[in-house]
């Protein structure tokens, strides 16, 4: 499913990318010292792979949470009848994000994320309004994650 | 942070180019020296902004198909050290404090949790539940039925 290099990139990779003109250069100097004996080109190219199949969505900075913009998870108690419907109301604001059904009598869980405070909760009211039920706001007041990226064949 | 520092957010949330020189290509699109941009991102990684840089894993793609959000009612006056010990496990890939939402949701810690199948994932819950010990008033996982919607941060100028 993944070559030794692929394995090795994503172990390695998911942080601690070189900050330099040329990266992939450098990160294929680095692994060369590993035991590999791969090319900056081979470096870009299994990347591209690995993001063309999904592996990976991206490569490069991750922000730390309202960063620059304004956001909050909410969740809506959805009858199971109006499931469908009540996803589509709150999907179709471009400032949601994310939008996952869940197993609980919440069943409705999304992300608002927008330029301030303000817009927030208009689009919070905004899908209250539409969709005639009410909304759990739960902005995030503290974010205790030590974010390392995630072990995946350690 | 500044209109500077925005504006190379907004350049580079989305990924940056598989190409020899990516921080050349993103100058270029800014009108900036490559070297400025680099200077910018190195501080907003030490200042935090920036928590890191590299490859993104896709967790469901890479077979991590069991993903729970577990949430845990924990003393407010202990939050911080409980939070700060869930957030530095290995299978917890986000942390947050929330408020409580009485009667209907007395949780306010929040973890997401990745396994392989439901049961792996069972076997960490009963590891934050040894951890947390006496301080757990109360916790429920609610796993992922389906993804409707999922966009990385995508925020304009």
């Amino acid at each position: 499913m993944f070559t030794a290099l692929e394995k090795q990139l994503l172990n390695d990779y998911q942080q601690g990318m070189p900050l330099v003109s040329e990266p992939y250069s450098e990160i294929a100097r680095e692994i060369n010292l590993k035991g590999f004996s791969v090319t900056e080109q081979e470096i870009i190219d299994s990347l591209s792979s690995l993001k063309e199949r999904g592996m990976i969505s991206r490569v490069g900075p991750v922000f730390k949470p309202n960063s620059i913009g304004v956001s909050t998870l909410a969740a809506i108690a959805v009858p199971a009848n109006r499931v469908d419907e009540v996803a589509n109301i709150v999907s179709a604001f471009s400032q949601v994000n994310h939008n996952y059904e869940r197993e609980h009598q919440f069943n409705l869980w999304f992300v608002v994320t927008a330029s301030s405070q303000n817009e927030v909760e208009q689009v919070l009211e905004a899908i209250e309004l539409q969709a005639g039920l009410s909304v759990m706001n739960l902005p995030m007041e503290q974010d205790y994650h030590i974010d390392l990226g995630f072990p995946l064949w350690c | 942070m500044d209109d500077l520092d925005r504006r190379i957010i907004t350049a580079t949330q989305a990924g940056l180019p598989l190409v020899k020189e990516p921080y050349q290509a993103i100058a270029q699109q800014l009108n900036i020296e490559p070297e400025l941009l680099q200077q910018r991102m190195q501080i907003m990684l030490e200042q935090g902004q920036i928590r890191r840089i590299g490859a993104v894993p896709n967790h469901y793609k890479l077979g991590y198909r069991a993903n729970a959000m577990s949430v845990w009612n924990v003393p407010d006056e202990m939050i911080a050290e409980l939070g700060h010990q869930l957030g530095a496990l290995s299978f917890v890939s986000h942390c947050y404090e929330r408020p409580r939402f009485l009667p209907e949701w007395p949780y306010n810690l929040f973890a997401m949790l990745h396994g392989k199948s439901k049961h792996e994932v069972a076997e960490k819950v009963q590891e934050i539940i040894n951890l947390l010990g006496e301080h757990c008033a109360g916790y429920e996982l609610l796993y992922s039925k389906n993804i409707l919607k999922k966009t990385g941060l995508r925020l304009k100028n």
